[in-house]
């Protein structure tokens, strides 16, 4: 069992789940979808340095192997960034429920929608 | 120099007066009718300056570069046929400017209006000075939008509206086509350079392109010169104010389809297909306008017409491909702009004084208006084709071309059509004169106050008729040389010896002209019978159709949308991960090799192990917990703890503080919008969906996992991230690599990122600002509060101590911000620490509470921000150094010791404003729609919704 191993697999994990609750109807699901997507896209950008353990990119005379920082400062931007991106699609999805009075992304017609089970 | 200095002025000058009109909008109508007078003037002036140059045959040009790439330079030239048309733009544009002062009145937007009408001016002056056509494309473009704004100026009428959305769906969509049309023109020809293309005429005809682009660009003609069947916009963008349709149908606007026909005639005339299209184009177009002029009532309706019918006959002119018939041409664009413009003017006096354009309210005019009467029936005159007048020299010249030309090899058609054509324009311009201005008053009502009216108002249309009787009476003195000189341009070549004059003996032509002038006086006196004869006829109604043509587009996109574009966002979210997932793995067949890479792995330890079994089992517990949403979002903080627990381990420290702070604040997010969520019971998908997305997220979760073992087991090729490690301490003053390459080496990136931070954030503002409004607001007040509130809404042990942390953990945020550049830490963990921090109040001590002690709004901390980032970018500059290189350097103090400055703190410090502000307008406008919400609930009686 490697770390690699490891980060691949929990990297997977994460896509499907995210996949899965990305394609469900309603908005607050979806959310959590994107969250999940959102942390697997980050550790992907991550892993992109290879996983080095114990070495940190802090420069100093003594050392000259280091882990990759660039990206590192991608994925840092890139969680604050997903914050960002999450907060807007929750108020996105709150707005509409308070104009449409339905909290499905595809809106409250159910009755043409086969996926609805009574 | 000089000459260039002159040219570029006298394109830019009409723009600079509309921007100067524009900026001084609120000032007086004089102000505004000044500048623009005084602007034509001086364009006027420059005109006439290089006027004896260029009618002795040299022709002032001056290039300069735009876009090289494409061809388009940006190339000014006045040759004596631009050198015409500017000045009858020029001329005719400062009498009408004189005329709208007096016109406008005071109180009118006429800062919008001059604006507007100079801007028309620049773009008309480009299009006739261009000498690239690319260029003129451009200017093209232009006068029809700025013409869209003149007909729209009284956009609080409908119809004013209607016409000029009319106006710049024909002449826009006319220029699109053009535009296809000159490319194909510039490939043919090989260059843009009108000078050069001008001289490859034979290439360009014998191109096999030639039919395709001959029939484009004269589409973009016709549309823009109202030929039949594009003729319909231009009696409905009579709803424009009576100057603008004077400026728009005598000499600019409309005279630009005329124009583009003569700059190109030496390169597309000649063939067989361009006299059929544009002789018998022409040819319908002026017997069809001068039809229905004959029977029209409103003054402006019969002009516009008869502008139809005019411009008509120029393109017919032009497309007979004679040289006789260009001279032709060219005199009459002259007499028609003058007749035309001192035509419109009259009616916008009539319509000033009488209150009506209907000529059938209107009649003997002349004894209460004496001025206006001669002015307007000697213009009418003009048009009618009547001696001593200008327009009977080129009437008479058009008729006399007629004779040799044979459309469909039928001699007779021609002069037989355009003999009848010139009778009914003697017969409307004869009826619109009498019925105007002699006879009875038919309304009395309309002449109790008419008279003629000041000095200003009368002037222009009095100077362009007197240019109109002149014309007629020493044409040769007045106008030939210019005639022969513009001839000689539009032919390419020396212009044949012309004599104008109004005696030429007799001749067939006469006998024509005779007849016409004969047989118009028939139509005048049977005009009753004929008009109730027309009146039962059936008319097709232009405007319907083109309504009901622009109906029917909107449905079929509409349709066509429908059909690609499923409303369905699921359906969507699916095609797009499923065309993602099968195009990776087509990728991945394509790539072969091996899977596994020869990496070396770093065995796992057992804690690593167990962390990966709490996220597996946190993302599991997350889609099973769809029923129980707190509980998801419990899970989902598990899943983040884990991943910035992965980021400590694998040497990322930056990494895990952010994660750590990013989870709080998301996890506080999404609590406050679950609380206003409904919580109605789960939808629950059927089977056979839910096995199918299931599929598809297995299949993307392999695809994904197997991507990142790939590259995991393979040694990565060659990073540039050597260089930020080599140059960190050196070159950006800190340890820190990752901070480093933030604020300095990609902090352009990070720029970009904290200004889509700050619009989310004002996005989230305005999406939640305006919620309280309409239906939403509605739902918002019917909020039900779900769950069992704590009796106590601020415990005090949780209120003093949050307040005690205030400052500790604002402590922590200034130092983690401050070490940031040597060690993990800066702008954005530390902002997300203070915003963590001020949030903590919130929740303690309620919001009012905490928003009432707020100093700054988060609205300017994210403008500071921004700003602070781009003026460090910027300050870099002044030091010779690349945008947002930063500078540093070590400084002494007592006690403090040695420390570092760095401007890239400065730019650290904007980064920080940024997502604190970001952070805290998301979330204390979601707590306090939810604190609204709450309150309205509370409330028995809560107010109506």
């Amino acid at each position: 069992m490697t770390l690699e191993f490891l980060m691949a697999s929990a990297i997977g994990i994460l896509v499907a789940g995210g996949i899965y609750l990305s394609l469900r109807a309603r908005t607050f699901q979806v959310v959590l979808g994107l969250t999940l997507f959102s942390y697997a896209v980050n550790l992907f950008l991550f892993a992109s340095g290879r996983l080095i353990v114990g070495r940190p990119p802090i420069w100093s005379r003594s050392v000259s192997d280091y882990a990759d920082p660039l990206p590192q400062a991608l994925v840092l931007t890139a969680i604050v960034i997903t914050f960002g991106m999450t907060a807007f699609v929750v108020v996105l999805s709150l707005r509409s429920f308070l104009e449409t009075g339905s909290d499905q992304v595809d809106g409250d017609n159910t009755a043409n929608h086969s996926d609805v089970a009574p | 120099m000089a000459i260039s200095l002159t040219l570029y002025g006298l394109v830019l000058l009409p723009f600079v007066a509309a921007l100067v009109i524009a900026v001084n909008s609120g000032g007086r109508r004089a102000l505004h009718s000044g500048l623009a007078a005084a602007a034509s003037a001086a364009g006027l002036a420059l005109i006439l300056s290089l006027a004896p140059r260029v009618l002795a045959g040299e022709i002032p040009r001056v290039a300069a570069a735009w876009v090289p790439a494409i061809g388009l330079d940006f190339t000014v030239m006045l040759d004596p046929l631009g050198l015409l048309f500017a000045g009858l733009i020029l001329g005719i544009g400062l009498l009408v400017m004189v005329f709208a002062h007096f016109y406008l009145a005071p109180e009118e937007a006429t800062g919008r209006f001059f604006a507007s009408l100079m801007l028309f001016q620049g773009a008309m002056l480009g299009i006739v000075l261009s000498g690239n056509v690319l260029l003129l494309l451009v200017f093209w473009e232009l006068t029809s939008l700025s013409s869209f704004l003149l007909i729209g100026f009284w956009r609080d009428k409908a119809e004013a509206r209607q016409g000029a959305r009319m106006a710049l769906a024909v002449t826009g969509g006319g220029g699109l086509v053009l535009i296809a049309g000159m490319v194909l023109l510039g490939l043919a020809a090989g260059s843009f350079d009108l000078l050069t293309i001008l001289g490859r005429g034979d290439i360009v005809r014998a191109s096999p392109l030639y039919p395709v682009m001959l029939l484009l660009i004269l589409i973009g003609c016709f549309t823009k010169s109202a030929q039949f069947p594009f003729h319909f916009w231009l009696p409905h963008a009579m709803a424009a104010p009576t100057p603008v349709s004077a400026y728009l149908h005598s000499a600019t606007m409309v005279k630009a389809g005329v124009f583009l026909l003569a700059r190109l005639w030496p390169v597309l005339a000649g063939t067989d297909l361009y006299t059929i299209v544009v002789a018998g184009v022409g040819l319908v177009t002026m017997t069809f306008g001068a039809w229905v002029a004959l029977f029209r009532h409103d003054l402006k309706s019969i002009l516009a017409y008869s502008t139809i019918s005019q411009l008509g006959l120029l393109v017919m002119l032009l497309g007979f491909s004679l040289e006789l018939a260009a001279v032709a041409a060219v005199f009459h664009i002259i007499n028609h702009a003058v007749f035309k413009a001192a035509l419109f003017l009259s009616a916008g006096i009539v319509d000033h004084e009488t209150g009506t354009r209907d000529i059938r309210r209107l009649g003997g005019l002349a004894r209460v208006m004496p001025i206006t009467a001669i002015v307007a029936t000697l213009a009418a005159a003009a048009m009618a084709g009547l001696p001593p007048l200008g327009g009977f020299i080129s009437k008479e010249m058009m008729l006399d071309e007629t004779l040799a030309i044979g459309l469909f090899g039928l001699p007779w058609l021609v002069p037989v059509v355009a003999t009848i054509a010139a009778a009914l324009s003697a017969g409307y311009s004869l009826r619109l004169a009498i019925r105007l201005f002699f006879g009875a008053p038919r309304d009395a009502g309309h002449h109790a106050r008419a008279h003629d009216p000041g000095v200003g108002m009368w002037l222009s249309p009095a100077v362009l008729v007197a240019i109109a009787v002149l014309l007629g009476l020493v044409p040769m003195q007045l106008a030939g040389p210019l005639v022969a000189s513009v001839a000689g341009a539009v032919i390419g070549a020396p212009a044949p010896a012309l004599g104008l004059s109004l005696w030429h003996g007799i001749n067939l032509a006469l006998a024509m002209s005779i007849v016409a002038i004969a047989v118009g006086v028939l139509l005048l006196w049977q005009h009753a019978a004929l008009l109730g004869w027309y009146e039962t006829a059936r008319h097709l109604d232009a405007k319907r159709l083109f309504d009901r043509g622009l109906a029917a587009t909107d449905a079929g996109v509409r349709r066509l949308v429908v059909a690609v574009h499923t409303p369905s966002l699921q359906r969507m979210v699916f095609a797009v991960f499923a065309v993602v997932v099968l195009l990776a793995v087509d990728g991945a067949m394509v790539g072969g090799g091996i899977f596994t890479g020869s990496r070396p792995g770093v065995p796992a330890s057992p804690v690593a192990v167990l962390a990966w079994i709490l996220l597996v089992a946190a993302t599991v517990a997350v889609l099973r917990a769809q029923r129980r949403r707190f509980v998801a979002l419990i899970f989902i903080g598990v899943i983040g703890t884990v991943i910035a627990l992965a980021f400590v381990y694998l040497s990322a420290p930056d990494l895990a503080l952010t994660q750590i702070a990013v989870e709080v604040v998301t996890i506080i997010l999404l609590l406050l919008a679950l609380n206003l969520l409904p919580k109605t019971p789960p939808l629950l998908s059927s089977p056979l969906r839910r096995w199918r997305d299931a599929g598809l997220a297995v299949s993307g979760g392999l695809g994904a996992g197997a991507a990142a073992w790939a590259m995991l087991t393979r040694n990565p090729n060659d990073p540039i991230s050597h260089y930020h490690v080599a140059n960190s301490y050196s070159g950006g003053g800190g340890t820190n690599i990752v901070n480093v390459t933030l604020v300095d080496f990609r902090a352009f990136d990070t720029l970009g990122e904290i200004i889509v931070l700050g619009i989310a954030g004002l996005a989230i503002y305005a999406l939640l600002d305006t919620a309280t409004r309409g239906s939403a607001g509605a739902r918002l007040r019917s909020w039900q509060a779900d769950m069992v509130h704590s009796p106590e809404r601020h415990p005090v042990m949780f209120v003093m101590a949050s307040r005690i942390l205030l400052p500790l953990v604002l402590s922590a945020g200034v130092f983690i911000f401050l070490r940031g550049h040597n060690e993990p830490g800066g702008g954005f963990v530390a902002a997300l620490v203070a915003a963590i921090a001020i949030l903590l109040q919130y929740l303690a001590s309620g919001f009012d509470w905490s928003d009432a002690r707020r100093r700054i709004g988060e609205h300017v901390l994210i403008a500071f921000g921004v700003l602070i980032a781009v003026a460090t970018g910027l300050g870099s500059l002044l030091f010779g150094a690349n945008f947002l290189a930063s500078a540093f350097g070590y400084f002494t103090l007592p006690i403090v010791g040695k420390f570092e400055l760095a401007t890239a703190m400065l730019f650290d410090l904007g980064v920080f404003a940024v997502v604190f502000g970001a952070v805290m307008l998301a979330l204390a406008q979601l707590s306090h729609i939810s604190q609204r919400a709450a309150r309205a609930a509370a409330e028995p009686q809560g107010p109506p919704s």
